[in-house]
């Protein structure tokens, strides 16, 4: 049994998880529509969605497979993308650290962007003991991941009675681009995110997704010079 | 797409299982042990430096016209993208880029 304390931080956990359903399912639902438009099965789609459950490499893998990548490439590409919740999981550390380890497994599970925000945020202004943490982080990861796997459903029962006028091929490209916008915080970010256009376009030709990779790893480095050169300036 | 049903299925395991180790890693086996700086940085431009190499060719060169430079697609996509740096919101910006893509295709009489 949950303790008082406990039990309130996971209903507080809720209420700051809630509003990120309106984001969640929208864009769940285009990941099913997507992944049903590429040839995968209602199954499939969701399989992705409770298994990967990241939005962003979701779409990247599909895009991928349409591309006929080979799956080495697919899965690099895919973690790739991925690779910020690693910071994520290394900026937990000093609040959640100390949990057991089922505990740990259970929100290495739940980290994403908005479970991942929504938390640090919280335990950031909030005194909380770490069991109430814990409960804190589920609470805000139990409307959404429900969510994401259930719009990805509806997208993929809606997505395959839309005709092709509809220009569907066109809401994957949108979504990506969406999302960048967004993480253009800083000048290194923005550095990074031209120099990753640049590359990427150049080496388009290259075999399934290898040109992708370089571009990223020129895009990194460039984002770091960039970070430390505007420190040195100000 | 070439792949089968078992490889489907075996690119969403491994994914799923490799996205998984990503996000136990430091809160499940490392810890509290310290990591270069280095690393911490380069991690934080992961997200804008692969999706950008993603996008651009999508966006540019689109599957839907074989490959050719849509007027319509490519303003959409920078609509989508001046709406997410205006707004900072996902949501936002797919609405801008879905409103001009419409429009743009019902204007050209596509749709």
């Amino acid at each position: 049994m949950l303790s008082a304390t406990e039990k309130s931080a996971y209903f507080a956990g809720i209420r700051d998880g809630w509003p990120f359903v309106f984001v969640a399912g929208p864009f769940a639902m285009l990941f099913g529509v997507v992944a049903i438009e590429a040839g995968l099965s209602l199954a499939q789609a969701m399989g992705f969605s409770v298994v990967v459950i990241a939005g962003a490499s979701q779409f990247a893998a599909v895009q991928l497979m349409v591309d006929n990548a080979s799956i080495a490439l697919v899965l690099l590409a895919a973690l790739a993308v991925n690779l910020r919740m690693a910071m994520y999981s290394a900026a937990l550390v000093p609040f959640l650290g100390s949990a057991p380890l089922w505990q740990r497994a259970c929100v290495s599970y739940l980290n994403f962007d908005q479970s991942y925000m929504a938390s640090v945020a919280r335990y950031e202004t909030v005194p909380m003991t770490v069991p109430e943490r814990f409960w804190f982080f589920i609470g805000v990861a139990t409307p959404i991941a429900p969510t994401w796997v259930a719009f990805t459903a509806v997208g993929g029962l809606v997505g395959t009675s839309i005709p092709p006028e509809y220009a569907l091929d066109f809401a994957l490209p949108i979504t990506f681009l969406a999302m960048i916008g967004p993480m253009l915080r800083t000048l290194a970010h923005v550095a990074a995110a031209f120099v990753s256009m640049c590359v990427g376009l150049v080496l388009v030709g290259l075999p399934s997704g290898s040109g992708l990779l370089i571009a990223a790893a020129c895009a990194m480095i460039t984002g770091v010079i960039v970070e430390s050169w505007t420190e040195k300036r100000t | 797409m070439t792949f089968s049903n078992a490889e489907i299925w075996l690119t969403i395991l491994l994914v799923g299982v490799g996205t998984y180790v990503i996000r136990f890693s430091f809160l499940g086996l490392i810890g509290d042990r310290p990591m270069p700086a280095i690393v911490l940085r380069l991690l934080r431009y992961t997200p804008v430096a692969v999706l950008p190499a993603m996008v651009a060719p999508l966006a540019l060169w689109p599957d839907a016209t074989g490959g050719d430079v849509d007027p319509v697609r490519v303003t959409a996509a920078l609509a989508t993208l001046a709406m997410g740096v205006w707004k900072k919101h996902v949501l936002w910006a797919i609405g801008a880029g879905a409103v001009t893509l419409y429009a743009g295709l019902y204007l050209t009489g596509q749709l």
